[in-house]
């Protein structure tokens, strides 16, 4: 029944991206297989979530669901999170601890590293029914997933040609990670967003730096982060991975008034807050980096925005939904008033983030307006056209580029074979 | 036993802070606080899990004043009108003028088509203090069931 898909990747630079790529149900299946269950890594969840043997949660990567726990041994492990018997959930809570793993379907129960320990009446009852006598017990695991730690921070892959972590990384992504994770941290809470709109919204908006200081007025104003600020979009060598970045307090009130000229709605003098608390940075790295949007392919988001500190994880609910599962952290290290300080700046962003509320909105706007507009694109050529690589200044949408650029990749779509209009 | 007169003043004001932002009198709505207040959201499966993170927090007055001047200066949120449905007021117990207030809410959002949609439920856990004749928060604690927040958490619950 699969019609011929009609999108198109005209640019050979990836400058045009088909709306039909948020809409076509047969792209999203793809996705789960190529990207999601194809050699990429995903995030998992943070170390600090499973301290003892036997602590588990429970996650997606993409659509699947995945059960992440700590054996006996201490190894930390990702399964699918299906009971190899009949397709059951295996575990239900979302975190825990567990001896082992036991089915509530038919009490098939698993060791905490995935082998199937026992099954309930293996040999029927009074001669009849149970296992067939050819049924191998030791032949049955849990369907795993290949984890790796890097500083704390779990991933998790599919494939068995995916490249290792740190590589598939790259060094411009590890050296923030080292920069966030240099220290042990400490969980504060969790908040969770439905977003009406197709997972890749989510990921061109975390990579597009312009929109930060443009529809997120409340960052223009208080000069959290400005289009005139120092800062730039970094990307790795693919491209795949971005990292917006900025320093508070590099612009000058000529520079600001200037970029801003004609947009009376984003940068308002007249608003003045009752409470400055709120926006009080307190310098805790070794340089002058204030914002850090460090977008890892495909679902996930490291941010430090201030003292505010956070994971946020995509995760798929089909073609025209997705969850954002926000993992807000603080250091083991810290003191009362510092873990209060990054409660109170917890308010800038999640779903009820004074500058982060707008992006739900915009999301799922343009996921209903494309919807049919199957032969347009979008157009990116914010940072200029051409070659995808990082930017040195904050009014650029070349992320988005490189994002499409391994999307392309892993999803077979050839770019560039029609020309652009 | 709670005097009736301090009764239907609780009462009156778990209703009117309802029905004052379903109306969109928000800066009104302030008015039925202390200073020094408290007025935090929280999500359920923080709370149940002892993790303190909140969805919203104001540790004071001005901080909800901030709250309200950027929903109506800089915030940009999905076109809707709020209906709350309050349940019954429980008032669990009274220590020296503080009152422990306890009640359901359900929040439904209509969009701009006029179609409805339960928004969030939850329970509010407040401290009410009187002020002369006034009652007024000392703390606003919304646990809301519903921590899978659709859409955006905007104007306040």
């Amino acid at each position: 029944m699969k019609n011929e898909p009609s999108m198109t990747w005209p640019a050979g630079d990836l400058s045009r991206v088909p709306f039909a790529a948020y809409h076509d149900p047969a792209v999203y299946e793809d996705e789960q297989a190529r990207i999601f269950r194809g050699p990429t890594w995903n995030y998992l969840a943070l170390e600090a979530e499973l301290p003892n043997p036997g602590d588990f949660i429970t996650t997606t990567v993409g659509d699947t669901p995945v059960l992440v726990g700590r054996d006996e041994k201490g190894v930390i492990r990702a399964f699918i999170n299906r009971c190899m018997h009949r397709g059951m959930l295996l575990k239900r809570e979302r975190c825990g601890n567990a001896k082992n793993h036991t089915c509530i379907y038919h009490q098939w129960s698993y060791e905490l590293d995935g082998r199937l320990i026992g099954v309930p009446f293996p040999r029927g009852q009074n001669g009849h029914g149970g296992l067939p006598a050819d049924f191998d017990r030791k032949s049955v695991r849990l369907h795993q997933l290949t984890v790796e730690n890097y500083k704390g921070v779990l991933f998790g892959t599919f494939s068995e040609s995916a490249e290792p972590l740190v590589s598939y990384l790259g060094p411009e992504v590890t050296y923030e990670l080292d920069r966030l994770f240099a220290k042990k941290v400490k969980v504060l809470g969790y908040q969770r967003q439905r977003i009406f709109g197709n997972w890749k919204l989510y990921n061109d908006n975390v990579r597009d730096p312009n929109h930060g200081g443009l529809l997120h007025m409340f960052h223009a104003t208080f000069g959290l982060y400005r289009l005139s600020q120092k800062g730039g979009a970094k990307l790795d060598a693919r491209g795949r991975h971005n990292i917006t970045w900025n320093s508070l307090g590099t612009d000058n009130q000529a520079q600001t008034e200037k970029g801003y000229e004609g947009t009376t709605k984003v940068l308002k003098q007249s608003f003045k807050l009752a409470d400055m608390s709120m926006l009080r940075y307190e310098r805790e790295f070794p340089d002058d980096v204030s914002l850090v949007i460090l977008s890892v392919f495909p679902n996930v988001v490291f941010q430090q925005i201030a003292n505010s500190l956070c994971t946020r994880q995509i995760r798929c609910k089909g073609v025209d939904e997705m969850e954002l599962y926000w993992t807000y952290f603080g250091y083991e290290d810290d003191s009362a008033a510092m873990t209060e300080h990054r409660q109170k700046q917890a308010n800038l962003v999640g779903p009820g983030g004074l500058i982060s509320m707008e992006d739900g909105e915009a999301v799922e706007l343009v996921h209903n307006t494309v919807r049919r507009e199957k032969d347009a694109h979008a157009r990116v050529e914010i940072g200029g056209k051409g070659p995808i690589k990082t930017s040195e200044s904050l009014v650029s949408e070349v992320p988005i580029r490189g994002f499409y650029s391994y999307y392309c990749e892993l999803m077979g779509f050839a770019a560039g074979q029609v020309a652009a209009e | 036993m709670i005097e009736p007169a301090k009764r239907a003043a609780i009462n009156d004001l778990m209703a009117d802070y309802c029905h004052f932002i379903d109306d969109n009198r928000l800066e009104d709505w302030l008015g039925f606080f202390v200073e020094d207040c408290v007025y935090k959201i929280l999500s359920r499966e923080n709370v149940d899990s002892n993790l303190p993170l909140e969805l919203m927090l104001c540790s004071n007055k001005n901080m909800l004043r901030d709250r309200v001047l950027s929903l109506r200066q800089a915030n940009i949120y999905n076109i809707h009108t709020d209906k709350h449905v309050l349940g019954v007021v429980r008032i669990l117990g009274e220590e020296n003028g503080l009152y422990r207030v306890q009640a359901n809410y359900t929040v439904y959002q209509t969009n701009q088509d006029g179609v409805s949609m339960l928004f969030s439920v939850g329970t509010y856990r407040d401290k009410i203090r009187f002020e002369g004749a006034e009652p007024r928060f000392v703390e606003k604690i919304v646990v809301a069931d519903t921590f899978g927040i659709p859409r955006m958490l905007s104007t306040p619950l």
